[in-house]
């Protein structure tokens, strides 16, 4: 048995108080001065241990407290309260909303998968990857206990082209020319970042978590720079049609290479597979209404790798209406499916991945495998103002980093959504994430529980209503 | 939408319309209320009531407040009680007040505790019915929550306006848990709820005996979870449910047969598929003694039953109970798959008398967020899929099927029930009447800063078993009266003709008919 595949994860403190959700809001003006305050009870030392922090001119308390309301409930002059933290509330925006921020931020400080007491607290559904359930088996799975660990689960995925059948010769021998594949033992690269104060040391500190994590990273050819050749086998170069003539040096030392998907897409391919036989070639490509036909011909022109994309909130844009990417993947990969090409290439789905379900949730309606983008920044404080954007100036300074600690902290984030990833697909009675592609019997939809349930009993479904129409 | 209106125009006085307050005595043969406030000095309402220096404790407020918010006491007004106060509809005392000492505004807490399923609202009118053992008066809102969709969007579709003069001794919430017709004595409940298992260990000692003499007394049950079986809970053993999981901690033969109902657990709604897990800092002494197990370190319970691989392997163990326990109801706990409903016709052929589903949003001491928010299915659907497949398998009648995972309020209890269950079991509007505030923190460090969900030998301190008790008492007696009035407007008199009356349902968010199933 080969060795286990295993993150390692230590404590990477944030270098900026985080923003926290609510805050403590405690004054002078009517305090009793009672022998035994309130304040020395609380169970976290909040009060002890609170500290000002002059340079970002914030209290720490609000990231030491955990809301039990037991000062504020408790003290005789009502002098505590608590309060929504106005700037948290802000953060992100609607589909990158300040709960999904701040719980990459755990992550990538803890790396400890994020766990709570209670029950799930949000809405029943929701738009995008919130509309569908993953399964469970009663049963019969991988077995868990607290002796042996569990039983092992494969995250590996392969990229690149599969054989569809057996060839033989005359002699009745195989003829095998086994296309060149690439085995991570995640389904996740490193994507192409879409803003972000980004320096030298952010890619020094992307790169040296993907070599640690035996996974890849997109890399713009503009960015790329001398201090990554240590890490060349894990960079994707990103190249346009044009600068694959002048970047054969990247070419020859990737493993794979990104070209952006045009009309040359083909003249290109050939181009490259007779240059740099070696190299795989990742087609990206942009969701929209004509993605199946699309997908389908650039299969057929020889693209190892298809990367599919959608905006960052993973919308998928088309003339008519916006879909989301995961039903968008979803009508990719049955259409691949349909003309019997699926296992021809590799699918990489990006846009709107934001939290560990929607890798096995992107898995499930099809993609091998997905690019984590935004996640990174994350993982490195970012706090999606966006002001970079807008060449101002980033507010946790993240061109500074430490190239370790950046490492450390990406390496957290993944290595617990890895552990969130396995939890799903225990609870799925799945052992390999390979066999997880398109095995939506493995999920449940919202529209389909919903007509066979509430559809059976109270007719059409019209969409949400205000009461008493 | 005129087709809406037509649709809807019979259902217009549904449930949301306010409900007269009415008094109701308390019967002979029921647990009494009795009013039980707060453990804190600070008790959270909706509203917040200032009374600033301008007072001259003229008494004025408390004169006009049918609320008990002011109270003169020795020539001083008291620190209002504006958690009872039910906001500007009345408006009386901040109008009367001759020095306009007083003034009102929103409790801007509200802003920071609750969530999308449990509500602010929802929080404020449980701990408001655990007081009191009624239903909120004003326009708290203490049905539904603002999760948007399952039990937040369909309401009852009432035949007849609330009654005034109510006879409560008229109406029964009896539950039979054995419809096997096997030879084993039926255990009847007093009302079509039981309490979920939370495990000592999980939860403190004084909260165990607490649940158990709350549901003593409603002629219910609590359950033991899985962590073994306390000496403290043995007065109570004709109302308790040991649990039998995938760890085995605790179970005995002797515990086994203490016991009227001995429940399986397969599978935990808020984590399925994943076991449990204690973390070693809640593992004491006596936790580690409860378990026969080492303190400090944390104990799984693991995935799924290593004895069973199959639905015959499934039939022994429940033999095995019948055996050892010749007296016991079986019940079988297990999540919201999307094949449920074959598990409960497995479970039922398997011998079961209860099959128990845990849905998907259901309660936990500490779970992946991963899992709860995504594994599994919500209870609404489960209830509907399990109950039809049941009836077409010609034995719904001959098994007890019970929701759980997500049940917060009484109009929950009847929706599940309408929807096709026969019974309920809660767990989190429990804690919540013991003022558990949903800080979601039950697993970090010492446990549970409310004293609830801990072992600390400080932190539990900080509950009464009393106390505790009769607040649980309290809530009960409010979510009965609560299923009284909904049965009495549906023209009913019995919970049992409720069980499966979609057709007392409406679901905001469709609209036509639907085709039956």
């Amino acid at each position: 048995m080969p060795k286990k595949y295993h993150i390692h994860t230590e404590p990477a403190s944030p270098r900026f108080t985080p923003i926290g959700k609510s805050t403590i809001l405690d004054w002078e003006g009517g305090c009793l001065r009672c022998f035994k305050c309130v304040k020395r009870k609380c169970i976290y030392g909040a009060y002890n241990e609170r500290t000002f922090d002059v340079t970002q001119l914030t209290d720490t308390i609000d990231t030491i407290c955990k809301n039990c309301l037991m000062c504020v409930q408790s003290c005789p002059g009502q002098v505590i309260t608590k309060i929504i933290n106005p700037e948290y509330k802000l953060l992100g925006d609607s589909y990158w909303t300040p709960d999904i921020i701040a719980r990459q931020w755990d992550q990538a400080e803890t790396g400890s998968i994020p766990v709570s007491g209670a029950g799930y607290a949000g809405p029943f559904s929701g738009p995008g990857f919130d509309d569908m359930w993953t399964d469970m088996s009663e049963i019969v799975r991988p077995t868990r206990d607290g002796i042996h660990g569990r039983e092992y689960i494969n995250t590996s995925v392969s990229l690149g082209r599969k054989l569809s059948a057996l060839k033989f010769d005359n002699k009745g021998n195989p003829v095998l020319e086994a296309p060149k594949n690439i085995e991570i033992p995640l389904p996740m690269i490193f994507g192409e970042l879409p803003f972000g104060s980004l320096s030298k040391d952010v890619y020094l500190a992307m790169a040296e978590a993907a070599m640690e994590l035996n996974t890849l990273i997109e890399v713009p050819a503009e960015a790329w720079d001398t201090h990554l050749e240590p890490y060349a086998r894990h960079v994707i170069p990103v190249l346009s049609a044009e600068q694959i003539e002048t970047h054969d040096h990247l070419i020859e030392t990737a493993q794979v290479v990104e070209i952006q998907d045009s009309d040359e897409s083909d003249a290109v391919l050939k181009k490259l597979k007779k240059k740099h036989p070696d190299t795989l070639v990742m087609i990206k490509t942009a969701l929209d209404e004509n993605s199946r036909e699309r997908v389908e011909a650039l299969a057929d022109a020889g693209a190892d790798i298809i990367h599919v994309h959608a905006d960052r909130n993973g919308n998928v844009h088309g003339e008519k209406k916006t879909r989301f990417i995961k039903d968008v993947v979803r009508g990719v990969h049955n259409h691949l499916v349909n003309t019997g090409i699926r296992d021809n290439i590799t699918i990489v789905a990006s846009g709107g991945i934001a939290m560990a379900e929607h890798v096995a949730k992107a898995v499930i309606c099809g993609a091998d495998a997905v690019a984590v983008d935004i996640p990174l920044l994350l993982a490195l404080e970012c706090r999606m103002c966006l002001r970079c954007e807008k060449g101002l100036a980033c507010p946790v300074e993240i061109e500074n980093v430490h190239p370790n600690w950046g490492r450390t902290r990406i390496m957290n984030l993944i290595g617990a959504w890895r552990n969130q990833i396995l939890e799903v697909l225990g609870a799925m009675g799945i052992r390999e994430i390979k066999r997880l592609r398109g095995e939506v019997g493995r999920a449940m939809f919202f529209k389909d529980l919903e007509a066979q349930t509430f559809g059976q009993l109270f007719g059409t479904r019209v969409g949400t209503r205000k009461e008493g129409i | 939408m005129g087709n809406n209106k037509k649709h809807l125009s019979g259902a217009k006085s549904i449930e949301q319309s306010s409900t007269p307050v009415l008094q109701y005595s308390n019967t002979p043969d029921l647990p009494k209320v009795r009013r039980t406030p707060s453990r804190f000095r600070n008790a959270i309402g909706k509203y917040r009531l200032r009374r600033d220096k301008a007072c001259v404790a003229c008494g004025k407020c408390a004169e006009v407040c049918s609320y008990g918010v002011h109270v003169k006491r020795n020539n001083k007004m008291a620190k209002p009680k504006d958690y009872l106060c039910i906001g500007p509809k009345c408006n009386k005392c901040v109008e009367e007040c001759p020095e306009n000492a007083l003034s009102m505004e929103n409790n801007p807490l509200t802003e920071v505790i609750g969530d999308k399923r449990w509500t602010p609202d929802l929080l404020i009118s449980s701990w408001y019915m655990a007081e009191t053992g009624e239903v909120p008066p004003g326009d708290i809102e203490y049905k539904i929550g603002d999760s948007g969709g399952g039990f937040d969007r369909i309401r009852f579709h009432y035949a007849k306006k609330p009654s005034r003069k109510l006879d409560v001794s008229k109406f029964s919430t009896k539950l039979s848990l054995n419809r096997r017709g096997d030879n084993r004595a039926d255990v009847e409940i007093g009302i079509p709820v039981y309490g979920g298992g939370m495990s000592y260990g999980s939860i403190s000692l004084k909260v165990m005996v607490a649940r158990a003499r709350a549901w003593n007394a409603w002629n219910s049950f609590t359950c033991t979870g899985e962590g073994g079986y306390p000496e403290e809970l043995y007065p109570y053993d004709n109302h308790v449910i040991t649990q039998v999981a995938t760890g085995l901690f605790g179970v005995r033969e002797e515990t086994i047969q203490r016991v009227r109902i001995v429940e399986f657990k397969y599978a935990q709604g808020a984590k399925p598929g994943l076991g449990g897990h204690l973390l070693g800092d809640k593992v004491t002494a006596e936790v580690a003694k409860m378990r026969e197990a080492v303190p400090g370190s944390s104990l799984f319970s693991p995935f799924p039953f290593h004895s069973v691989y199959s639905v015959e392997d499934h039939k022994k163990h429940i033999d095995w109970i019948k055996e050892m326990n010749p007296k016991a109801l079986v019940s079988v706990k297990v999540s919201t798959p999307t094949d449920v409903d074959m598990v409960a016709v497995g479970s039922y052929y398997a011998g079961a008398h209860i099959v128990h589903l845990d849905g998907s949003y259901g309660g936990t001491g500490a779970a992946p967020e991963i899992a709860k928010k995504n594994i599994a299915m919500p209870i609404e659907y489960a209830i509907v899929k399990v109950h039809n497949f049941l009836k077409q398998e010609g034995i719904r009648d001959k098994i007890t099927v019970i929701a759980s995972g997500g049940i917060r309020t009484a109009y929950d209890v009847a929706k599940a029930i309408a929807l096709g269950a026969d019974g309920v079991v809660i767990g989190t509007s429990e804690m919540v009447a013991l003022e558990c505030i949903r800080c979601t923190n039950c697993e970090s460090g010492r446990g549970c800063a409310r004293g609830i969900a801990t072992t600390d030998p400080e932190l539990t301190g900080l509950l009464d078993v009393d106390w505790a008790t009769q607040r649980l008492i309290n809530l009960f007696a409010a979510w009965r009266i609560q299923l009284i009035e909904i049965l009495q407007r549906l023209g009913m008199r019995d919970i049992k003709e409720l069980v499966g009356r979609t057709d007392c349902l409406r679901h905001l968010d469709y609209e036509g008919s639907g085709v039956g199933v």
